[in-house]
């Protein structure tokens, strides 16, 4: 019964784990199917973490966090929109001065109206979002199997969780069944096509960066007002590239890309579960390696199985209409 | 009862310091083909780019059924029934056909009800011109010429009533071609007018009824085509008569000077491209290599070159082995052996069209005596040579410290011929020599390399005009799929006969 309490938790916890990076590979998707490379996922996801804990602090309220943090955000993607979509810039260098700039100005900000370098204030129950108990969790948690499930992997996360989950089937709807979906997949593979059937491709790019600001913007309060109640230095630790890591894994697709993302989460899990415990015949594995085993992955899974993974044709090109 | 349906007055476009259009006049008939003829950078595709809305001209006004309109965009055309096929193919390549052709024109927010009134449309609109597409299958899986006939679809399913196509042939077999006018003829029987914008004068004396000729942005002329000919229509486009027919002396082949023994060849993606071909050339001929673009002879080209690895097969220069699969010369030692190689895209391996003219014209033979000297570059040597070589090779304009990239196509073309050719070579590579280049430059380069052979080099001379693989050639072998499927000597051979090798159907 322990072994399987063990594995409820594992399980649980991949899922609390993978949200931001969900919601931040679902980010990149819109982004990169437009055609614009989104390395600023890690500075965007860090801006919301920031701006998320600073509103809900003031604000009272952990939904006007938000709010703001999708406002940021989105502003953050027009902003690597005016530099890379309408000005033609390197995308890449756009994304790594936002990321730069956000490191800084977070930590800066943060000391200038807290006192704190890079640290807010604690936010108290009101102002950060609270777990969410299924309804009847409690009663049904003694039925064997099912009330595992139920009530100790599906219940008691927080919104944030459950709000990843269902947005990979909208953003596969969105995608693939709807006319926003093709132009979309179209200007990140042909512009020209795009051009050419009537459609405004920078318009198309800036729709595509405006839904990954705000998508974005929900990793971000979920690190600083749920899981956490405050924001620290750099607290997005990667996440941003990780998530962009599983993004490419997945082939740009949201279903895989879920996967993709359960898949760190899941490591990442396994590594905190690890700490400390003694193996048989090996003993206790040193911390340090322990804590490696989700980066190592990372860079074994891009190195040997993304070499089948076509990105979109056209991505990282500024579209140049006139020769 | 003819009535104008387009007419263009007064356009002037300039990009830069280029003046593209020069006050272009331009009245386009009802249920006509009307050809628009002019060598490239003649401005052909500016002006139509500009009637698709592409473009925006500087000033000018265009009339479609005696109305003004205003051309912002493609919107704006589509919307007033002009439609365009490209020469570079607007297709997702990963998308389906039907998914190219409601691109834009959906009509729905979600996929549904407007989907399945498309798929019906599109099957009537594929009946009545026998068009035979499959809408569900891939891009990236049809033929050059079913892509072509995508793009027709796509532009009659948004309604055009006027289609322009820009250079429709230059990708396509012989047969391919024929099909393509059946398709054209059907559409002006429907009431369709058709715009056929092209460099080739065989095709507006077949096709066209009425046709214009530009000549450096300007139109210099308009004429019903019965009532020209093609030699009048060359001497249009160009400004001076041109020779036609190429003058070539009977062929002196003397020994077996290159050779190539079942050479198989992978790609990048690790795909056999080239199967145990077998070649032979002596010096003193020519021999022409035809076939439909992506069988096979760039990956032949490369590794013949040296720059591609051989995967099982053997490679001879003058009775010497030089490369199989496990010994291979690189391309410099080839270079030093007397091999010279004018590769296919000449902006990707020919040139660094970033630099300067007379660097691009001693590139693989910098290091040499005059132009080095101990690692250090003799630039008045190097100036002088390339001054000399550019009045040779008519390089125009001759300056050779101007950017390669501005230098028309045909003046790159020549950079890169002068530069091989100026060593000598006795086997010499040639892939496309006169793609994208202009008429009076496409003369002056066939007859270059008619000089060449005649000194007693080897020629493999790789293109997918059939005209010039027809006209230089003394004798010919055709690649499908990566095999030499047919050899002919070039005396009795038809262009037909050719055509049905190049797409395998023999």
């Amino acid at each position: 019964m322990e072994f399987l309490s063990d594995i409820a938790s594992l399980i649980n916890s991949t899922l609390r784990i993978s949200t931001p990076l969900v919601f931040a590979a679902m980010a990149g998707i819109f982004a990169e199917r437009s055609g614009v490379i989104d390395f600023s996922l890690e500075g965007k996801m860090l801006m919301a973490a920031f701006v998320a804990a600073v509103g809900s602090y003031f604000l009272g309220n952990p939904w006007l966090g938000l709010l703001l943090a999708i406002i940021a955000c989105v502003s953050l993607s027009m902003l690597h929109g005016f530099a890379s979509v309408t000005y033609k810039g390197d995308q890449v260098v756009s994304c790594v001065a936002i990321n730069i700039l956000i490191i800084g100005l977070t930590t800066a900000l943060a000391a200038a109206w807290f006192g704190q370098a890079g640290l807010t204030p604690t936010l108290n129950e009101d102002q950060r979002f609270l777990e969410v108990n299924l309804p009847f969790a409690e009663s049904l948690r003694d039925i064997p199997i099912v009330g595992t499930i139920y009530s100790d992997i599906l219940s008691g996360h927080y919104i944030f969780v459950y709000l990843a989950y269902l947005s990979v089937p909208l953003v596969f709807w969105v995608v693939f069944k709807t006319s926003f979906g093709l132009r979309l997949r179209a200007v990140g593979e042909n512009p020209s096509a795009v051009d050419t059937a009537g459609i405004n491709v920078f318009a198309m790019r800036y729709k595509a960066l405006a839904i990954n600001g705000v998508l974005i913007a929900f990793a971000g309060a979920h690190l600083s007002t749920a899981v956490n109640a405050n924001f620290f230095r750099e607290m997005s630790a990667g996440r941003g590239y990780l998530a962009l890591a599983a993004m490419i894994f997945g082939k740009w697709h949201p279903k895989t890309a879920l996967f993709a993302c359960l898949l760190f989460g899941f490591t990442d899990a396994l590594q905190i579960r690890l700490q400390g415990v003694e193996l048989p015949a090996i003993g206790e594995i040193p911390v340090q390696l322990i804590q490696a085993i989700p980066y190592v992955l990372t860079v074994v899974l891009l190195a040997g199985f993304v070499g089948k993974a076509i990105a979109p044709n056209a991505i990282g090109q500024p579209y140049i209409k006139e020769r | 009862m003819v009535s104008p349906i387009l007419e263009l007055t007064n356009i002037n476009k300039s990009f830069g310091h280029v003046h593209a259009n020069k006050n272009i006049n331009l009245t386009i008939n009802k249920g006509t083909i009307h050809g628009i003829i002019g060598e490239n950078g003649a401005g052909k595709s500016t002006l139509m780019s500009i009637v698709f809305g592409l473009y925006q001209a500087n000033s000018g006004t265009i009339k479609v059924n005696g109305k003004e309109i205003n051309l912002r965009s493609p919107k704006d055309s589509i919307i007033n029934g002009i439609g365009m096929v490209h020469q570079h193919f607007m297709l997702v390549e990963n998308f389906t056909v039907l998914e190219n052709i409601i691109l834009g024109f959906e009509g729905e927010l979600v996929f549904g009800k407007n989907l399945e009134k498309a798929k019906k449309d599109l099957k009537d609109l594929c009946d009545t011109y026998k068009l035979n597409i499959d809408l569900n299958s891939t891009i990236s899986d049809l033929s050059v010429g079913f892509r072509q006939r995508v793009e027709i679809l796509k532009s009659l399913y948004r309604g055009a009533e006027i289609l322009i196509l820009d250079e429709p042939t230059g990708v396509l077999t012989p047969q391919e071609v024929d099909e393509l006018f059946k398709i054209l003829r059907s559409l002006k029987e429907e009431g369709k007018t058709i715009v056929l914008i092209t460099h080739k004068l065989i095709e507006i004396m077949d096709l066209t009824s009425e046709v214009s000729v530009m000549r450096q942005g300007e139109m210099v002329g308009h004429t019903k085509t019965e009532n020209t000919n093609k030699e009048q229509l060359a001497e249009m486009m160009v400004g001076r008569s041109v020779l036609l027919r190429l003058d070539k002396s009977e062929v002196k082949a003397g020994e077996v000077s290159f050779k190539v023994k079942n050479l198989t060849v992978k790609d990048d993606l690790d795909v056999t491209r080239v199967k145990n071909v077998d070649l032979e050339i002596r010096s003193g001929e020519i021999l022409g290599l035809a076939g439909v673009t992506g069988n096979g002879q760039t990956e032949l080209l490369e590794a013949l070159s040296g720059i591609r690895k051989v995967e099982s097969g053997e490679i001879y220069l003058e009775g010497k082995k030089v490369s199989d699969s496990q010994n291979f010369l690189d391309p410099r030692e080839l270079k030093d052996k007397g091999l010279a190689h004018v590769p296919e895209d000449r902006q990707r391996m020919g040139l660094v069209t970033d630099f300067k003219a007379y660097e691009n014209l001693i590139f693989g033979y910098h290091d040499q005596q005059p132009f080095s000297k101990s690692s250090v570059l003799n630039h008045r040597d190097i100036i002088s040579h390339s001054k000399k070589i550019m009045e040779e090779y008519d390089v125009r304009p001759q300056s050779p410290n101007l950017i390669t990239s501005n230098f028309s196509g045909g003046n790159q073309q020549k950079i890169i011929l002068s530069r091989e050719l100026n060593e000598n070579p006795k086997v010499l590579l040639v892939g496309q020599p006169t793609r994208g280049v202009d008429i009076g430059a496409i003369e002056f380069i066939h007859q270059r390399l008619i000089d060449m052979r005649d000194r007693g080099a080897a020629i493999l001379l790789v293109s997918v005009e059939l005209d010039e693989v027809l006209s230089l050639s003394d004798r010919i072998v055709v690649m499908f799929d990566g095999k030499i499927v047919g050899e002919k000597d070039n005396i009795n051979v038809t262009d037909r006969e050719l055509g049905l090798l190049m797409a395998g159907v023999v």
